[in-house]
């Protein structure tokens, strides 16, 4: 026992004393989540929105308004000519034009028919979807007035409410997959390398003619990263509730007992993989391309599964962090207990057995 | 008992292969400390050792000496359990290298030819380290350590990365010894480090062994070759011979020559040019030189090479050294 303490202590020393790897370690999660909260954001916000308008009636003012109104939009320019239309995309002044007929309101009385024509630039096909289908919304709001006032006979008022996440703030989805991501990052990578390390400076050779089992060598490396990772762990959560406003709606228990689950299953894959490589380089190729790349494309994070078609939809069920993300999105979104993630908690579970069992078959007591 | 044998053929049968397993115990017990038996070892299609068979008595500074590629650190890494061997059965200290590893590596120490220890904990760190993997302090066995550990002592709080050849050595080989070990494996401790801090080592490795510990020291450099007990030459995965020093040496049968003179270069390359030059080697500011023709004296061999333009030429009999026999060796 003194010696796998020996071994632990040692263990920290190399990473405190190495202050690039500890920064990174550290301030990884944080800058992760206030990027993503705050910068890299797929929600629409202040479109900018350019208006040709040569009526300028009652109707026309009144649409203007509304969008200006908008929290998604931002008047910025009005122009007076449809030559300007081509340059206000080119030079990236508006994503978004509307254009008023001549005679808008006047047409609209006299024929019962007018016409709004909607621009966008659908470089991000995503956000010209979104912001056409909210000027729409806008119009046709307008139009519920006007017949209002003409008590049309028949109304369908379709009522959306949207579950979960009411503000369809982006931070529900990602804040699950940030930390599926950097609990995969620092314990599968950091670990493996960890372990090459010693074979790759030689320092394995002296340890293994030691007393000391080869597998409490490997068992020590791991237990600084699970120290780092349960820390990393409550740095995303407080970040997540108090700065980006993400509550934790079901079990807390749940959501910290399947995060411990799932820091064990990447620290399993991080074993899997030192056993397998012998260079810090290929360990850490390994991680990066066969890990994390498939954490972040196929785990739901970033595309949603159920629009992949079926056997990549196959091929994300075998990471581990698809299942985590999907558990941590029904404890801290859907607000769910822990009894509704006991699937995952089994998937993950036999995950690390198989990974622990395939590692230390393969692990050698000796060099080669 | 003659006549009961003949009577159970069986029973005899079987009574004699009690006899030979306790023969074989008893001949294990007074086994040299460490013992090779024609191990074998390729890698791929690189045969690193070739039926190689070494015995290392107790308390012997035994030298294992050969230029790079020789099979020294493959030879190591079987005896410290780290490889397998493809054929051949060795024993450390009374215990099989691949059944017994375990007791092996808790009692032997080892001190790898590249410089391994934490480059990122301090001296004392990793001495500690060290000391606690094997169990031990170092207060416990500082006595062992001390004449070598108290030349870094000072330096206990800086990085081991920051330390000077020799002294890394100093810092490896105090590891390598904090657990008292038995048989202590020391491959190519020397290597890249300045003459002083050789001279110095070899002068802690005597001391060492009149401690009661067996050495097993690998180096490239021949003229350490006379400071051990006994050594074994050994060249591509072979031992040539295996001696003492002084019987190596006395053993060389030709007479050696020393040439010196204003142009080595030329006079080395000249030389080889001469029928009754046998081989001629450079070492230092000298030429040793072996003739195959005995009749040929060193006035005809100076007239020979003034005749090609040579000055001040001296030629003197010398005393062959550990490296004359390794050559004559090799080319056998």
């Amino acid at each position: 026992m003194k010696q796998f303490l020996t071994f632990v202590k040692k263990e920290f020393h190399h990473i405190f004393r190495d202050h690039r790897t500890m920064l990174i370690l550290i301030g990884m999660p944080i800058v992760e989540i206030i990027l993503f909260g705050f910068a890299i954001t797929t929600e629409v916000k202040d479109s900018k929105v350019a208006i040709l308008d040569t009526s300028h009636d009652v109707a026309t003012r009144h649409i203007i308004d509304e969008i200006n109104a908008n929290k998604y939009f931002n008047v910025v320019e009005y122009i007076h000519n449809s030559n300007d239309i081509q340059r206000v995309f080119q030079k990236g002044e508006a994503s978004m034009v509307v254009v008023f007929e001549d005679h808008f309101y006047e047409t609209l009385l006299h024929t019962g028919k007018a016409q709004i024509q909607v621009i966008a630039d659908a470089t991000d096909p995503n956000t010209a979807t979104t912001i056409t289908y909210y000027v729409n919304r806008i119009i046709s709001d307008y139009q519920q007035t006007l017949m209002g006032q003409n008590k049309a006979p028949y109304q369908i008022t379709p009522n959306i409410k949207l579950l979960f996440n009411p503000e369809m703030k982006g931070a529900y989805n990602f804040v699950p997959g940030v930390l599926g991501m950097i609990l995969m990052l620092i314990c599968a990578m950091m670990t493996s390398i960890a372990i090459v390390r010693e074979k790759e400076t030689g320092t394995m050779e002296i340890l293994l003619v030691s007393p000391i089992k080869p597998i409490m060598i490997i068992l020590a490396k791991m237990v600084p990263y699970f120290v780092i990772s349960c820390f990393n762990l409550a740095t995303v959560l407080l970040l997540s509730v108090y700065v980006l406003g993400v509550p934790v709606a079901g079990s807390l228990t749940g959501l910290i007992l399947i995060s411990l689950l799932f820091i064990i299953v990447s620290l399993s894959l991080g074993l899997l993989v030192s056993t397998l490589t012998h260079t810090q380089l290929a360990a850490m190729l390994v991680s990066g391309m066969v890990f994390l790349l498939p954490v972040i494309l196929l785990s739901g994070m970033i595309f949603p599964i159920e629009n992949m078609p079926m056997w990549m939809q196959r091929l994300s069920d075998i990471i581990p962090a698809k299942w985590y993300i999907e558990a941590v999105k029904a404890l801290m979104i859907e607000g769910l207990g822990i009894m509704n993630i006991l699937k995952e908690i089994g998937i993950l579970s036999l995950m690390t057995l198989v990974f622990t069992a395939i590692s230390l078959k393969k692990f050698n007591v000796r060099l080669d | 008992m003659s006549q009961n044998n003949e009577l159970k053929a069986d029973s005899n049968c079987q009574l004699s292969i009690v006899n030979y397993q306790l023969s074989s115990v008893n001949c294990q017990l007074q086994l040299p400390t460490v013992n090779c038996k024609s191990i074998s070892k390729a890698y791929g299609s690189v045969q690193a050792l070739k039926e190689v068979s070494i015995d290392v008595e107790a308390g012997e500074l035994y030298g294992l000496i050969g230029p790079d590629g020789a099979g020294k650190t493959t030879l190591f890494r079987i005896l410290t359990t780290l490889i397998l061997a493809d054929k051949g059965t060795s024993t450390v200290g009374g215990f099989d290298v691949v059944k017994d590893y375990k007791k092996i590596r808790s009692s032997v120490g080892y001190m790898p030819g590249r410089f391994s220890l934490y480059q990122d904990l301090t001296v004392e760190e990793n001495l500690t380290f060290f000391a606690n993997v094997f169990g031990t302090t170092i207060e416990e066995n500082y006595d062992l350590i001390k004449d070598i550990y108290q030349q870094i002592e000072p330096f206990k709080t800086r990085r081991a990365g920051a330390l000077s050849g020799g002294m890394k050595q100093k810092l490896a080989l105090s590891c390598a010894l904090i657990h008292k070990p038995t048989v202590l494996f020391l491959d190519e401790p020397t290597t890249g480090v300045d003459p002083v801090s050789r001279k110095e080592f070899w002068g802690m490795l005597r001391n060492l062994k009149e401690q009661g510990i067996t050495i097993l020291v690998s180096t490239p450099y021949m003229d350490e070759a006379s400071l051990c007990d006994r050594i074994a030459l050994i060249t591509n995965g072979q031992i040539l011979k295996v001696d003492t020093p002084q019987n190596i040496v006395s053993q060389f049968d030709n007479i050696l020559w020393g040439v010196r003179g204003n142009n080595m270069h030329k006079l080395l390359t000249d030389l080889r040019l001469h029928p009754s030059v046998e081989s001629c080697f450079s070492f230092g500011d000298t030429l040793h030189v072996m003739l195959n023709n005995n009749a040929l004296t060193t006035t005809a061999l100076t007239t020979w090479l003034s005749g090609k333009g040579h000055q001040d030429v001296t030629i003197f009999p010398i005393e062959p050294n550990v490296e004359d026999c390794f050559m004559e060796l090799t080319k056998q």
